[in-house]
This record gives C-alpha cells, structure tokens and sequence, in this order.
C-alpha cells in the first residue's frame, strides 16, 4: 500500500539559495508526523510544497495517488483535499465565523448553503466555539480563531491536514486549548504533518518525529526513537533538543 | 453698480436639474466602470506574466501622463471610428457615450493604482489561507482579497471620484450638457451669467466639500 503523503528527493531554490535539499520521507494513512527544526530550516517551506502553495524545483510530491509537481494536475481540486491551518490563523476578516466555515464548502465542493452550514457547524461545536457562530474573528482571542481554523479545514472532509507552527502564536495559556483539539483528531486516526516545536504533544501523538537542518530532513524517525536516546541522535538535532527541552 | 439679479433661477431650475441628472449619471457610470478597468488593471499590474504586468503599467503611465480634456475631444472623434470597426457598420455614437468611454478609461488607471496598493496590503497569508481552501486564483481574488482591499481603500476611492465628478465639467469642450454648461448657456441666454456662475460654484462646492467631508470622517472611523 502507497503512502497517503511521498517526498522524493524534493529540492527547491529561491535563486541561487537552496531552501530545501533532497527532502525525502513519507506519512501513512493516520500517521501524525511532527517535523522540527531552527528557525529558517525549512520547515514552512517543506509542508507547503504538499499542498503546492510553494512551488518545487526538483525530486516528487506525492499526495494519494496524484503527483504534486506534475503541471496537469487539478491544484485546486487537490488543496481541496488537504487541510491546512497556519501560524497566523488567517480566517477571512471580512467575513462572519460562519460564513468563514462554509464559503469553501459552497463555492469549492459545490455543497448547499444548508449543508455546509451544518457539517460548519458541527466542526464549530467540536471545538467547543458553537456559540461563537455569528461573531467576526477580530473579536475571538487567538487560542479561539486557531480553533476555528481547525474547524474551516475540517469542514472540507480533508484526507489529510497540515499543521504550520499552529500554537507558535498564541500566549501561553491558549496553547493547550489548540493542542487538545490536535490531540483529539490524532486520536480519530487523521493523517497529520505538523510543523511544532510542542515536543509534549509529539510525545503524546506523534508516530514519527523528522528533524530538519538548513534545508533537510537530519533525522526521521519513530518517535520512541527520536526521544529514546538522545545521545544517538545527530549533534545538530541535540542541541536543539536541548535548547527546546530546557522550558 | 454690481447689484446681482438671481431672479431667472427659478425659471431654470427645471434645466438646471436635468443637467445635474447628466453629470450624476456619468460620474456613476463612469465610476463604476473606471473601478472595474482599474481592478482588471491593478490585477494585471500584479499578474508574475511580464506582458500583462508590463501592458497595464504602460497603460496606466500613459493615461496618467497625458491631459483629461484630450482624452475627451480625442475621444469623440475616435470612439466612433472604434465602434464601427467592431460592428462593420457606421453607428451614430452620441457625445454622452464617448465622454463616459473617455472617463471610464482615463480614471482607470487611477483607480488601479489605488487597487493595486488595496491588494497589496492584504498579507499573503489571505491568499494562502483562500488556496488552502481549494480556491482558484479568480474566486481567491473575488471573494477574500478584493472585498478586504477595497474596504482599506473606500476612502481613497470615494475620494478620487469626488475629483471626476469636477472633472466631468470638461464635458462641455464636445458640447455635452452637464451641470456647468446648462447653467453657463441658460445665463448667458438670460443675460445673467456670472449669477448663474456663482449659483454653479455653490452647488460643486456644497456637493464636493460636503462629500469630501463624509469621507474624512468613515476614513478616521475605519482608521481605528
Ligand atoms: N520568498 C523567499 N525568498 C527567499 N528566501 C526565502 C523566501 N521564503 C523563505 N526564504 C528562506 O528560506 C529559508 C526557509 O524558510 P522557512 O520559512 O521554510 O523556515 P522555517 O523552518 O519555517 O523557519 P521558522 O521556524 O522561522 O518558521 C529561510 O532561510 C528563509 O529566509
Ligand atoms: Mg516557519
């Protein structure tokens, strides 16, 4: 059986500077991979090329069955399919929480306007933010629009999701509010790849951890593995382990 | 002995008010089309292809370089000549149509430079969030980046339509009767026509000031 997720070789430059470097690894069907690294390792740059919002020069992508570089592929139709949530949030502004939730379900999956709201809110009530349906984002706190985030992904019936550094932004007491939902849909046996330096939460779901460095994956392993010996892993993936693991 | 004699207003006011229906209709019409050239502009301008990027800067250079009252005479002679080489045959096109074609062209390139910095205040992150979702470019750009861009920019809009509206009193240079030239002929026809000049002046600038003030005001309310 092929992998849900394949990375082969993938390379990419921004002119002459390589962000990434022969990146090669794969996520099983309801695998939760944690990928980590220093700051401007590529981490970012490596989840977006799998859903194609960056581009890749050289190497494969491929996501259930379709090939991510290959310039016949229905990109629109494939993003459709992969849930992404983002540092940053980004819910539309301009629009309700509501309608944040179901104007990809109505103009992307062609769903009525009752059937998104429904699956809309049945996500919005699994975040425990129901109440919350007819409020705009500026007036949610941090911890609540990643949550809301999670629920719009989720409404598309994603095969997959992509997590990029989703508590990096919040204040400290907001983290455990995302984390708990991550947790939970790790827990459903949903395919995950998450960008986070939450090594607790590695520990708690991961399957496998990679570790990457200047543009490639240092170390892929289980996480039992990753976290087992510390002594045997590479000398870069120790110090940033120690540098995170200290608080 | 300057004594002024407003007394054959009133028997005008009825003229007066179809040229203002004039005016009011090509501002609109002009507005919203020079908003719809300028938003196509503005993505062009945007566009990573250097032909069409490179096509709308040349665009809106040229416009921006060149006089209004020459796109408007040149205009009515060219309009014209344009429209019979699409359709084949002569169609009479009145001077309203080639004023608004005009208008609509000149402004564009103005209201592109105002979209285009409207779309580029809108993070990346928007743009990523709307693909994410399986968007495509045109739906990205028409339901999640425009509308947030023309929020920010409403007041710079709104502002530089309160200059065309003065400019489209350049109208009267083809003969066409809007405001100020209804009210310029039916004083002199009256032999009045510096009152019916002072009363012309009143109304633009009730209307512009008046205008220009609501706008200052939604600009600092959306400031905050
Ligand atoms: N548009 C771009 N042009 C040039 N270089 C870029 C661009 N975007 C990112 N980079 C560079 O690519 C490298 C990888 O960036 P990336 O954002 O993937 O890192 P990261 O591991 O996600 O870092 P962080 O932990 O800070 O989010 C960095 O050195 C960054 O400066
Ligand atoms: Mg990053």
């Amino acid at each position: 059986m092929s992998a849900m997720i394949t990375l082969k070789n993938v390379s990419k430059w921004y002119g002459d500077f390589q962000v990434l470097t022969d990146c090669s690894t794969a996520v099983e069907k309801g695998e939760v991979v944690v990928v980590c690294g220093p700051s401007g390792s590529g981490k970012s740059t490596l989840i977006k090329t799998v859903n194609a919002l960056e581009p890749f020069q050289k190497g494969e992508i491929i996501v259930d069955g379709m090939s991510v570089g290959d310039p016949k592929t229905d990109l629109p139709k494939l993003r459709a399919r992969i849930g992404m949530v983002f540092q940053n949030f980004e819910l539309f502004p301009h629009l309700s929480i509501t309608e944040n939730l179901t104007i990809a379900q109505e103009r992307v999956l062609g769903r009525s306007k009752d059937e998104a709201r429904q699956k809309g809110l049945h996500y919005l009530d699994r975040v425990g933010l129901k109440a919350h349906a007819a409020k705009f984002p500026g007036q949610l706190s941090g911890g609540q629009q990643q949550r809301v985030a999670i629920a719009r992904a989720l409404s598309m019936d994603p095969i997959a999701m992509l997590f990029d550094e989703p508590t990096s932004a919040l204040d400290p007491e907001m983290v455990n509010e995302v984390l708990d939902v991550m947790v939970e849909l790790a827990h459903e046996g949903m395919t995950m790849m998450c960008v986070t330096h939450e090594m607790g939460f590695a520990r708690k779901v991961a399957n496998r951890v990679i570790f990457m460095d200047k543009g490639a994956i240092v170390e892929d392993c289980a996480k039992e593995e990753f976290f087992g010996d510390i002594k045997a892993r590479s000398e870069r993936a120790q110090h940033f382990l120690s540098k995170i693991l200290q608080h | 002995m300057m004594g002024f004699d407003f007394s054959q207003i009133g028997p005008a006011l009825p003229g007066l008010m179809d040229g203002m229906v004039l005016t009011l209709k090509l501002l609109l019409l002009a507005v919203s089309g020079g908003v719809a050239l300028g938003t196509v502009l503005a993505l062009m301008r945007l566009s990573s292809n250097r032909l069409l990027s490179g096509g709308a800067k040349f665009y809106v250079n040229y416009f921006r370089s060149i006089p209004l009252l020459l796109v408007i005479t040149w205009f009515y002679f060219v309009v014209p000549l344009i429209f019979k080489w699409i359709s084949g045959e002569f169609v009479a096109v009145g001077a309203f149509t080639s004023c608004l074609v005009a208008f609509m062209m000149f402004e564009a390139a103005y209201y592109a430079e105002i979209v285009r910095a409207g779309v580029q205040s809108i993070s990346k992150g928007q743009l990523n969030a709307a693909y994410a979702l399986g968007m495509t470019y045109g739906q990205a750009m028409r339901l999640i980046i425009l509308p947030q861009a023309f929020r920010k920019m409403m007041p710079l809009l709104l502002q530089q339509s309160i200059i065309l509206f003065q400019d489209t009193s350049l109208v009267y240079a083809v003969g066409l009767m809007d405001f100020l030239n209804t009210a310029r002929s039916k004083g002199d026809i009256v032999g009045q026509p510096n009152e019916f000049l002072i009363l012309a002046g009143v109304v633009y600038f009730v209307i512009s000031f008046g205008a220009s003030t609501v706008v200052k005001r939604l600009q600092k309310r959306l400031a905050v």
